[in-house]
């Protein structure tokens, strides 16, 4: 079956195109009674839907209008001359990663109190896209650092922590991608995912303390009173990496998903493939 | 935009950003669409 | 819950004294990390006794992560965690009990490469109190996290690798603070090194805690 998306009812997109994230964990988690979709709405072969192709649409637009301000509009900074340019994607590159570590933890948080599947998948989607964004983040801030700080890596404080913060992430999407029996990798991952956030802010924090004490100069930092094209341009990446984060984080999501429900039919499968053995040689003799 | 500095590194830059987003959105997508071949429709609940 | 944690711990350290893989295995190779740090840098005294502390640090880390695998190891044979969980002990004392077993090995091991440092790098020892403190307060959060995170890996197939991945990362403020507060110490500055020692009180406070509330639910999910 493969139906255009056009042909679904509209009733039943428009509650997840208003909202793609909320209904998300709990939506699909309450089974198979609930959820907005009858069985004859056929369900799209892939993880779109109309409000994420509205999201994606928009983020393609900020993303364009973000191009234009940061590359052409915006003038060079005085102190950073262009290498300020990188700044308007390694900020918000920056922040999202946080965000996607702070919904991997609330997702934990919630898996085991409700211990429904979709909040798993939640959390391990904010992980792996707070990796994407953590990579994305250590990239450009290399590389705005070579021509301001005259080298690729220094042992800044938030630099060194944000490299901590990744291989944590690593950490945590290697525990996750470990065949074994779903369950306790999910209840094992949520404990993880609960002190994901908390770890990363000692860490940051304590590094901060470290490199504070040892060293007096602060290195160069973001001029913090941008204003004109340069602050409209850095809102923009805001805009757009949001856009970005939050169309990857409702597929990523959904994904999850669909692998919980396909690792959940390869058991339903083996079981029936084991019983099917069992019985027949009993009935036959 | 004739005087611009550092434009090897604020290429790189943007260019790698983008390569990165693309290819981690190449793969959920590509993937997403692997999956949804297998699993009944009546499991997916958005449309 | 205190007197399950004592059964626990007794027993581990009982499984230790038998087989004695912390004295004949962990113990030595700590100590030999300190030879090859000595090979590694130029064994030039100044040199070695200006990083002392980091490296004894990192010798620790190293040598914990020994031990707190090995702590684990225990409960993964003979279906010794279904015997936990069966067994009516409260989920919270196994932990605290096993974290303490390997904070007493771990403590061992601090006072043996003590030794091997002010013998082989020439360190002065000074400001006792401080780096005594500075030990119980990091061996307890290294016990602490070591034995959390032993848990989540344990039983799985790629837990030697899985384990530094998980504890190295998050063990970085302990590293960092352990350091500072012994570099202060041996320095002749201990006003220097009481906040870190504070941070690693609460580092290791918490992570019992925490330890203690999801030792339960990592028990049932195996």
């Amino acid at each position: 079956m493969t139906p255009t998306t056009s042909s679904t009812t509209s009733s039943a997109s428009s509650t997840s195109a208003a909202r793609p994230e909320p209904p998300g964990p709990t939506g699909p988690a309450r089974g198979p009674a609930a959820g907005g979709a009858s069985p004859t709405s056929p369900a799209p072969p892939h993880t779109g839907s109309r409000g994420t192709r509205v999201l994606g649409g928009a983020a393609l637009a900020s993303l364009a209008l973000l191009v234009l301000y940061g590359l052409v509009v915006s003038p060079a900074d005085a102190e950073m001359a262009d290498s300020v340019r990188l700044m308007y994607v390694h900020v918000p590159a920056a922040t999202f990663m946080y965000a996607g570590c702070v919904i991997a933890t609330v997702a934990s948080a919630f898996w085991l109190r409700r211990r429904t599947p979709g909040w798993d998948a939640l959390a391990g989607a904010g992980a792996e896209i707070g990796l994407v964004f953590a990579a994305i983040t250590l990239g450009t801030g290399s590389l705005w650092g070579r021509p301001t700080w005259g080298t690729y890596w220094t042992w800044d404080a938030r630099l060194t922590s944000t490299a901590l913060l990744a291989a944590m992430l690593l950490g945590y999407l290697a525990l996750r991608r470990l065949d074994v029996d779903p369950g306790a990798r999910s209840s094992r991952a949520a404990v993880l995912g609960l002190l994901l956030l908390p770890n990363a802010i000692v860490v940051n924090r304590s590094v901060e303390w470290w490199r504070s004490l040892h060293q007096q100069s602060t290195l160069v930092r973001l001029d913090p009173t941008i204003e004109g094209d340069m602050l409209v341009a850095l809102m923009l990446g805001f805009l757009a990496i949001g856009l970005v984060f939050c169309w990857l984080l409702v597929h990523r999501f959904r994904l999850g998903w669909l692998e919980h429900q396909s690792e959940r039919l390869d058991l339903d499968a083996a079981l029936a493939a084991r019983r099917a053995e069992a019985v027949p040689p009993a009935e036959g003799t | 935009m004739i005087a611009v500095t550092h434009v090897g590194y604020i290429a790189a830059g943007w260019a790698g950003t983008a390569a990165v987003l693309g290819a981690y959105a190449v793969w959920v997508l590509r993937r997403g669409r692997a999956l949804s071949r297998r699993v009944p429709p009546e499991e997916r609940r958005w449309s | 819950m205190w007197r399950d944690a004592v059964l626990v711990a007794g027993r581990d350290l009982r499984v230790e004294r038998r087989s004695r893989v912390a004295t004949n295995q962990v113990a030595p190779f700590s100590l030999l990390v300190l030879v090859l740090f000595a090979f590694a840098l130029d064994p030039d005294r100044q040199l070695l006794e200006r990083v002392a502390s980091g490296l004894f640090w990192a010798a620790v880390l190293f040598s914990a992560l020994l031990a707190i695998a090995r702590s684990a190891a225990i409960d993964e044979a003979d279906g010794v965690r279904d015997a936990l969980r069966l067994s009516g002990l409260e989920p919270g004392g196994v932990f605290v009990g096993k974290a303490a077993a390997v904070a007493v090995v771990l403590l061992a091991l601090e006072v043996l490469l003590g030794v091997g440092v002010v013998v082989l790098y020439g360190v002065d020892p000074a400001g006792a109190g401080l780096l005594a403190l500075t030990c119980v307060a990091a061996t307890l959060a290294l016990a602490a996290t070591g034995t959390l995170y032993g848990a989540l890996v344990s039983g799985l197939r790629v837990r030697e690798t899985l384990l530094p991945l998980l504890l190295l990362p998050t063990l970085a403020p302990v590293l960092v603070g352990a350091t500072r507060a012994f570099e202060a110490a041996l320095a002749g500055v201990p006003a220097d090194g009481w906040p870190w020692v504070g941070l690693l009180s609460a580092f290791a406070v918490a992570y019992l805690i925490a330890g203690a509330l999801a030792y339960g639910s990592l028990l049932e999910g195996s």
